[in-house]
């Protein structure tokens, strides 16, 4: 049997023999990688040894046409020659060497319970410091007593999309309405206070992620008709309303977010008249809306670009004037088309929220910024920005899976 | 001899320098049959896309149905609303069903009833023989189909006038008469069509009178019949050897 082996060339006659041996071969090596075993050995040898078994062992395996289906198409998708079976190594040695470290970090050695700083005596990351900041994070600086203002709002928000959902068309166009007109001064109204008997509770307390929540929802219901009016400009036979686009979009395009937002929150203000008065909450949302709204333009006019002109020929010949065969005809279609590009901006606005802090406006980020420099809690940096990267996938990964199901619903050619 | 339903006097139209209609005079009656041919580029496409007003004209007057059609027409749709077309790429709307093809401009521009407007539809649909497909979308249906459904869509407006850009150009040979089919049962219907295509067969079979156009012009007009067994000239003769 032993002499039907050709190290060279592994084939299918002794199969078996040959992946008996590779595996060891790769096994050895793999485990060299976390124990060390030939560390008798010369430093420049015994750094290479892995390497080298493993590599031996993906070449034993390498039988082809073995018959074999799952050790076929493993040696087809990662051991098809050697440089795959060594960018295949590196990789389950850069598993090896980071996975395990980053779970201690993570779970094994952290610490999850108690209330100060002296509580967190492990080497891992210490949880107690979002616990104990948890409330402030979620809602910044607003008064504790009035939180359940913030949560009813949300949850309210909430419960009237999922009805959006459930109800029948005819009903659903009435939620719908109510959802955009309406809902939105309800929760604004109920998070300020100032009526009702509500405590006024001024937006320089307004934070932490309710914020992020409330400037992208904001931002995101205005920025989308704004570029959609914005899109059509640009292609307006007007010049006036052509160039005034082409002006607008190229301007917020040009500008950096962060100077947008300083220009709205220092600058605007002194070009008010002396007794006008405009909540900065209230301009930054505005500036992040017009700015996001560029973008947005851009993406729908992709869109429209990408439609065959017979569209507007036959809309037009069924006698549809120029509103109509956009809202029956071309926007459906375009907007269709341009589902992956809004994701992309609404997700980019989503993300973009955290710059608010130059204008010190404290959303998420904002107050996990605060947090870790309260000289109580100093060191604790990594904990809230790593929390706050989870939130924020959260958030885009559930928008990124809502835009592909909306992408699914929508597919009616082919 | 019933009134003039289209007036073409003295148009004429420039794409940039390039002169696409020159000095087109036409007159089409009411109900009659008129089918435009001409080699590619002669300028049919652009003269029945002007009757409508897809395509601008510079020069000369076009009178639709007692309407002149210039910059300073108001309401240029509801113009457009009686005059039907159905296209060579058939344009239908993707994102609608073939009936919701079919009732979107009655219910939008007409303001008919939702419900009426799908009995006329359903009705234009069996007319055109697709009334199964009704439910399905564009993209699922043969050429021959999704172009019999433009038909009964710009029926569905119920048009005094139907223009033909060539329909069935793009169509597979054993689709070209199911399509034909169907314009010849609308001919026999009363409609007044200006019919552009190269399909001589449906010519000689409907049409009143037929139109010859080349580099812009209009070469020659005359009864079908006539067209066809003495043409006058020379330009025609050699356009009729090479298709026949």
């Amino acid at each position: 049997m032993i002499k039907n082996l050709t190290l060279l060339k592994p084939n299918k006659e002794s199969l078996n023999l040959y992946i008996s041996l590779g595996t060891i071969f790769f096994v050895l090596g793999i485990a060299d990688v976390t124990f060390n075993i030939f560390e008798f050995l010369p430093i420049w040898i015994s750094f290479f040894v892995p390497l080298a078994f493993c590599f031996l062992g993906l070449h034993l395996i390498r039988v082809e046409f073995s018959g074999n289906k799952k050790l076929d198409s493993l040696n087809k998708n990662i051991n098809s020659n050697w440089f795959n079976a060594i960018l295949t190594i590196f990789a389950i040695f850069l598993l090896i060497k980071s996975i395990p470290p980053m779970l201690d970090w993570l779970f094994f050695d952290a610490n999850f319970v108690g209330s100060k700083k002296e509580d967190c005596t492990g080497d891992g990351a210490c949880w107690v410091f979002i616990n104990v900041w948890f409330e402030r994070l979620i809602y910044g600086l607003y008064p504790i007593n009035e939180i359940w203002r913030i949560n009813a709002a949300f949850i309210g928000l909430i419960l009237t999309v999922g009805l959006a959902f459930f109800v029948s068309a005819k009903i659903k166009k009435y939620v719908l309405i109510f959802l955009i007109f309406v809902y939105p001064f309800i929760m604004i109204s109920l998070i300020s206070g100032g009526n009702f008997g509500l405590e006024w509770v001024e937006t320089n307390a307004w934070g932490g992620l309710a914020l992020t929540f409330i400037i992208s929802i904001f931002a995101l219901t205005f920025c989308f008709p704004v570029g959609l009016f914005l899109a059509l400009g640009r292609r307006s036979s007007y010049p006036v309303i052509r160039y005034a686009s082409i002006g607008f979009i190229e301007f917020w395009r040009g500008v950096p977010l962060i100077t947008v937002l300083f220009m709205a929150s220092v600058m605007f203000p002194m070009f008010l008249p002396e007794d006008t008065y405009m909540d900065k909450l209230v301009r930054v949302v505005i500036a992040i809306t017009l700015f996001e709204s560029a973008y947005m333009a851009e993406v729908v006019r992709g869109g429209l670009q990408a439609l065959p002109r017979g569209q507007y020929d036959a809309g037009k010949s069924l006698g549809m004037g120029y509103w109509r065969m956009h809202l029956l005809v071309i926007m459906p279609q375009a907007l269709k088309l341009v589902i992956p590009g809004i994701a992309n901006t609404f997700l980019a606005l989503v993300k973009d929220t955290p710059l608010i802090l130059v204008v010190g406006l404290l959303e998420l980020i904002g107050m996990i910024d605060m947090a870790k420099t309260n000289p109580k809690w100093l060191g604790f940096a990594a904990e809230g920005y790593v929390f706050a990267g989870f939130v924020f996938w959260i958030i885009c990964y559930a928008m990124s899976r809502y835009s592909i199901s909306l992408e699914r619903k929508y597919k009616t050619d082919r | 001899m019933s009134r003039a339903i289209i007036q073409m006097k003295d148009v004429n139209k420039w794409f940039g320098d390039f002169q696409v209609l020159k000095d087109i005079n036409l007159e089409v009656v009411e109900k009659q049959k008129i089918v435009v041919c001409g080699p590619s580029g002669s300028g049919k496409s652009t003269l029945i896309r002007c009757i409508n007003r897809l395509e601008e004209h510079q020069k000369g007057q076009i009178i639709v149905d007692g309407n002149e059609l210039s910059e300073k027409t108001k309401d240029i749709e509801k113009i457009r609303a009686e005059v039907g077309m159905v296209f060579q790429q058939f344009n239908l709307f993707p994102h609608l069903s073939i009936l919701d093809n079919c009732t979107l401009a009655p219910i939008w521009v007409k303001k008919t009833p939702k419900k009426q407007a799908e009995e006329l539809g359903m009705k234009q649909l069996e007319k055109v023989q697709i009334a199964d497909q009704a439910f399905k979308f564009p993209g699922q249906l043969s050429g021959g189909q999704q172009q019999r459904a433009a038909l009964a869509r710009a029926l569905c407006m119920e048009p005094k006038i139907m223009l033909f850009d060539e329909p069935t150009s793009a169509l597979d040979p054993e689709m070209i008469k199911e399509v034909l089919d169907a314009m010849v049962n609308l001919a026999k219907a009363g409609m007044t069509m200006i019919v552009v295509t190269h399909e001589m067969g449906f010519a000689k079979e409907v049409a009143d009178e037929v139109v010859f156009m080349d580099e812009g012009m209009i070469v020659e007009r005359a009864k079908t019949k006539e067209f066809f067994a003495n043409p006058k000239s020379e330009r025609t003769k050699l356009f009729l050897s090479q298709i026949l």
